[in-house]
């Protein structure tokens, strides 16, 4: 294999992405999750299943209805364009949205399964105990879900890393701004490349292994278990 | 004198709770009731967990909620401490950081002067680095009722605090109770369906039963209230009484106690004389006979009497109650065949003589 003439350019895009998208997607899951694990709402089953969708819908359908809604004439493309100039489609921010819906479940399940499992007693016992809402969220519920929040920014991460059929149809391939590394193994590939092809897969199958190898791990040592 | 005054109607799966009551806050008072009946919900709505629509909440001079005032303190502002069955601790904080968790969060002055004071009443000293999943069932009930006492609450609310433990360990746990009490002076409501506690800790008692407080008043008042049997069941129906220690018979081993003008004499209890000694007195324990049988019975204790009333009993058709006047009320339950063969009557002289006595601790 032939180290010298790697173009590091999608790999560290594709790192951008993934970080980027598991920020959002914490800033917005957390919220989502919260919601959903002490709504009383009778629409949770419809709420729910719109959050899992990604897991079922191919890739190649959720891109082709994000590459409209993102695009010149889309929903939240033509005002982007009229406001700033430019529509969403083929640029990274469109990547990130794409991303972000592609790998919510990810995010969500994991955090709302938790939020779940401490359920509001300990909650409650910290009202009484004088913490207002917020604190006792930031006191009590997210450090009793710390192993949530763990599984849901690894598999958010290494979820977006992986991502093809969404990324091809709302960013194409285009070097250093939306050519992410799954594409680029793609390209070579089609291009005969396979020692490159190589080279990249087996570098995301390593660095993916060890960051699920290493999530695991934590999460044995952890000290709080909620079943 | 301390008040409460609660006006709250809310609906649940299996009853409504429809309160409207003022309740007088020192020392132990007592929700008890059979299970379902409403304390926890009660308990709830005092604490700002759960938010009666058009519920009214004043303790004192504060008032907590009144909604046509748009008035709703958060439980986060509400000077109580709560103790909850299933004690709650944090898992991920070990026994100082839960103890610590609502001192840091409450104004206290002289914050460490009562974190010790509070760990010696409760001999929580040497669990402070353990973690709750390390601790027994008590000691974990020690920890819960630590960290409250430790916001320096004006009212102290305990949802059957001792309901997951069991006898050996409630025998444990209820002298910190009485240490707590007589130490830091804080008024409790206490959510029970155990008579035993009642008996050893309570000083006011409010009956509830479907969503309703039937009555208040202290546990002698309480305690011949018909609902009562339907909580305990005819065995332990009864009469508690107030009673003072006169003195210890060493010769005979035996106890002397006082109450109105009655001497009764009980099993040597290690008590001095002067202190209070309450107990409870099983309906099905008191015979009744027109003379008193002296020098031909064994029984000891025998009081006259005079029959109030007598009425069936609702458990047992072949049981009659007699309420009994002897200075405050005694209940007998005897047989129907009894009263017919003795002709009793309201207004009858007769005497009582009482085959056994218990002090509040010797339940289960």
């Amino acid at each position: 294999m032939n180290f010298s003439n790697i173009d590091y350019q999608p790999i560290v895009l594709t790192l951008q992405l993934a970080t980027v998208t598991v920020l959002v997607l914490l800033v917005i899951g957390i919220p989502i999750s919260w919601w959903l694990a002490h709504t009383r709402t009778r629409f949770r089953p419809i709420f729910e299943a719109v959050i899992a969708l990604p897991l079922v819908l191919p890739p190649t359908v959720l891109g082709f209805y994000l590459l409209i809604i993102l695009g010149p004439n889309g929903l939240i493309g033509k005002p982007m364009e009229a406001v700033t100039g430019s529509h969403l489609s083929f640029t990274f921010t469109g990547l990130v949205i794409a991303s972000t819906f592609y790998s919510l479940p990810f995010v969500v399940q994991p955090l709302y399964n938790s939020f779940e499992a401490i359920g509001k007693g300990p909650l409650e016992a910290a009202w009484t105990l004088g913490a207002s809402k917020w604190d006792a969220f930031w006191t009590v519920a997210t450090p009793m879900a710390l192993r949530g929040y763990i599984t849901a920014i690894v598999l958010g991460f290494a979820h977006t890393l992986g991502e093809f059929g969404v990324v091809l149809m709302v960013g194409g391939s285009i070097p250093g701004k939306t050519k992410v590394l799954s594409i680029e193994i793609y390209d070579r590939v089609e291009t005969l490349d396979y020692s490159q092809a190589h080279l990249l897969s087996s570098s995301l199958l390593t660095f993916t292994f060890l960051t699920l190898l290493i999530v695991y791990y934590v999460n044995r040592k952890l000290p709080i278990r909620i079943s | 004198m301390n008040l409460l005054s609660a006006k709250f109607e809310l609906s649940f799966d299996k009853f409504i709770l429809s309160v409207d009551i003022e309740i007088p806050v020192h020392g132990f008072t007592v929700l008890f009731g059979p299970s379902g009946s409403g304390k926890t919900s009660f308990l709830r709505c005092i604490s700002g967990l759960e938010r009666p629509p058009d519920g009214f909440l004043q303790i004192n001079d504060e008032i907590w909620q009144d909604e046509k005032r748009g008035i709703f303190v958060p439980t986060s502002e509400r000077k109580i401490g709560y103790v909850f069955q299933e004690m709650r601790l944090f898992p991920h904080l070990n026994i100082k950081g839960n103890l610590l968790y609502g001192l840091k969060r409450n104004a206290i002055q002289n914050g460490d002067a009562l974190f010790s004071q509070v760990i010696a009443i409760m001999g929580l000293r040497s669990l402070l680095n353990r973690h709750p999943g390390n601790l027994s069932g008590g000691e974990k009930q020690r920890v819960a009722l630590a960290r409250a006492l430790l916001t320096s609450p004006r009212l102290l609310l305990m949802d059957e605090p001792l309901a997951a433990l069991d006898t050996k360990h409630k025998q444990e746990i209820l002298p910190y109770f009485q240490r707590m009490q007589s130490e830091l002076k804080i008024p409790v409501f206490y959510v029970s369906h155990s008579i035993n506690e009642v008996l050893q800790l309570v000083d006011t008692m409010l009956l509830m039963d479907k969503g309703k407080i039937i009555t208040q008043g202290t546990v002698g008042d309480v305690f011949p209230h018909p609902s009562l049997v339907k909580c305990l069941g005819n065995s332990l129906m009864g009469t508690v009484l107030e009673t003072t220690v006169v003195r210890q018979d060493e010769e005979f081993q035996l106890t002397i106690l006082k109450f109105n003008d009655h001497t009764l004499y009980v099993p040597r209890r290690d008590i001095k004389p002067g202190n209070r000694l309450r107990i409870h007195i099983r309906a099905e324990d008191v015979i009744l006979a027109i003379e008193p049988i002296k020098d031909q019975t064994s029984v000891l204790n025998i009081l006259p009497a005079k029959i109030v009333e007598v009425v069936p009993n609702t458990e047992d058709e072949c049981k009659m109650d007699v309420k009994l006047d002897v200075g405050s009320p005694l209940l007998a339950s005897i047989t129907r065949k009894s009263v017919h063969q003795l002709n009793l009557k309201s207004g009858q002289n007769i005497h009582a003589h009482i085959k056994a006595i218990r002090m509040a601790h010797e339940f289960d």
